[in-house]
């Protein structure tokens, strides 16, 4: 085998903050980081380490903060946190939506529309029908996950919808169009969908136990690739526990890179199965630079 | 005082080019910069590269071009969505088939990049970002922060892109500034149908002025219907709101849009 290759800290684009841990009021059959509301290596941060990471990345010229967990609305501060964010950059909050009241519904939509900066929050919704997603999410987060993200498009805080591609190709069109008809019905009705693949990690690693490929990026494969679709090029996560290169490896002991976001400016070696996702993929996790393989589409999309 | 005008996102709207063109030599501007994307969305290519030449502008390559020119399978715009990619498709096998070879080679001679010095102010022009062609820097999400790393990482105090389809200006303080253009060949999704090019003033300090253009945006529209280009494309350019590539737009952008 060909030996791994080792990515640089190109610049700060992105500032992850691992916000409520691993700690999650659901436990989702496919979850990469093995969230859940068990006991769970990582914990809260608290808001002092918040505003001191972001006010750090802030000084390194950071172009978009992500609070991400577990679930970051089982942290009770979340708000205040993503106030200051936005005073910084724009700012995203990774959710499953289910803890969406009115209250804070109305709250993130007040904050949206105050900041100078965007702030998105992304829902997962695994499939579009109660059966398809409780599957994979759990008895009862359907209704509660689509309940929450009609409140929030109801404000015009218009929802980014995770989905985690679990069909074939052929499926593709008509899957995406069922998503969009059942959002719309809901009342989110001019719905955004970004959709992800399925990650060989944490639990779904567990479930597709013997499936997987052998493989990582080798120096060969990064000859002529453009580097800035590695999310190790262009980000951090920092956690309860110290700075880890990319939140995929949160799970990696060689992926703490340091205490602080100085420290972890350190270059990293791909030796992992699942930096090949990010070398095929591009950076899924920002909000839009993710490109998910699918099929050649022909006749046009229905409008959204 | 020096004065430019700035264009950007042509993308073959001959039209709204021949009104924004006659507006600038009006204003007896130093000189007139593209920032590229000549080509996309709108119908006749071959006709904006002699509106261009003509007039002495002085052009970039924008992601459009540098596929155009370099016989690629698309555009490089960057969209993620499969209904965008759809149209993306669409718009780019019509211009890519309607573009002569002889603009095509123009195309492929314009620096991607621009770097001047006037009154003691380095301006930088550019497409997308200095860092690549094809980086959208959106308002909402192109904090200060960020744009004085930009400035400082290419030693700059002044830049200007386009790529978005979007106008804006930040004032950064000291003299520094980034603007984005806008750009001539889409509204921007504000339900008019004008659509802008920037002034860049260069004294003492720095000023920026946006232009808007009411061009004959219904004559486009029966170009357009003449080439048989898609119904949301038209759509776009008579009511402003756009129909396509919208799953690129971060929040803020996009709610303020109808679709």
């Amino acid at each position: 085998m060909t030996s791994a290759a080792a990515v640089d800290l190109q610049h700060l684009d992105n500032l992850w903050l691992q916000v409520s841990g691993t700690r999650c009021n659901i436990e989702c059959r496919h979850c990469f980081n093995s969230s859940g509301p068990r006991g769970t290596p990582f914990g809260l941060m608290t808001v002092d380490a918040v505003n001191e990471a972001i006010a750090a990345a802030a000084a390194r010229g950071v172009r978009e903060i992500y609070f991400t967990g577990g679930e970051p609305f089982l942290h009770p501060q979340l708000l205040e946190m993503v106030a200051y964010a936005l005073t910084v950059a724009p700012t995203t909050v990774l959710t499953n939506g289910m803890l969406i009241s009115d209250r804070i519904a109305g709250t993130l939509a007040a904050l949206a529309a105050g900041a100078r900066y965007s702030l998105e929050v992304r829902v997962s919704l695994d499939g579009y029908t109660e059966e398809m997603n409780d599957t994979i999410r759990g008895r009862g987060v359907f209704r509660l996950a689509l309940a929450g993200a009609v409140r929030l498009a109801r404000r015009n805080l218009l929802p980014l919808i995770t989905v985690v591609r679990t069909w074939d190709d052929d499926s593709e069109l008509a899957t995406v169009a069922a998503f969009v008809r059942v959002l719309k019905d809901a009342g989110c009705d001019r719905p955004r969908l970004k959709l992800l693949p399925a990650l060989p990690l944490g639990r779904e690693l567990t479930r597709i136990a013997g499936l997987q490929r052998d493989e990582n990026v080798t120096t060969a494969m990064l000859e002529g690739f453009d580097r800035d679709l590695l999310m190790c090029s262009n980000s951090r996560l920092v956690t309860d526990h110290g700075v880890w290169v990319c939140p995929l490896l949160i799970e990696q002991h060689d992926a703490r890179l340091g205490t602080t976001l100085d420290e972890a400016a350190s270059s990293y070696e791909l030796r992992h199965q699942v930096c090949v996702t990010c070398w095929r993929y591009g950076t899924i996790c920002g909000n839009r630079s993710a490109f998910i393989e699918g099929p050649v589409i022909g006749a046009a999309p229905e409008a959204r | 005082m020096t004065r430019f005008a700035l264009i950007g996102g042509i993308y073959s709207n001959w039209r709204a080019l021949e009104t924004a063109l006659f507006d600038i030599a009006r204003r007896k501007v130093d000189a007139t910069f593209c920032l590229g994307d000549v080509g996309a969305f709108g119908p006749y290519p071959d006709r904006v590269f002699p509106l261009l030449q003509q007039a002495g502008v002085l052009s970039l390559q924008g992601n459009y071009d540098n596929s155009l020119a370099g016989g690629l399978a698309d555009c490089q715009c960057g969209y993620t969505d499969p209904r965008d990619n759809h149209f993306a498709r669409v718009s780019y096998d019509y211009t890519f088939r309607n573009t002569s070879s002889v603009h095509k080679a123009w195309l492929g001679t314009l620096p991607t990049s621009r770097r001047i010095e006037d009154n003691g102010t380095r301006l930088l022009l550019c497409h997308g970002s200095p860092r690549k062609i094809n980086e959208f820097l959106w308002e909402s999400t192109s904090p200060d922060g960020f744009l004085r790393y930009l400035l400082d990482d290419a030693d700059a105090d002044v830049l200007c892109v386009t790529h978005t389809g979007i106008k804006w200006h930040r004032d950064l303080g000291g003299g520094r500034h980034v603007v984005n253009v806008g750009a001539l060949g889409r509204p921007e999704n504000d339900g008019t149908p004008v659509v802008w090019y920037a002034l860049l003033t260069i004294g003492r300090t720095v000023a920026v002025e946006f232009v808007p253009i009411h061009y004959d945006h219904e004559a486009l529209a029966t170009d357009m219907r003449a080439e048989q280009l898609p119904g949301e494309f038209i759509e776009t350019i008579l009511s402003g709101w756009w129909t396509t590539c919208l799953e690129v737009l971060p929040q803020k952008e996009r709610a303020r849009g109808r679709f």
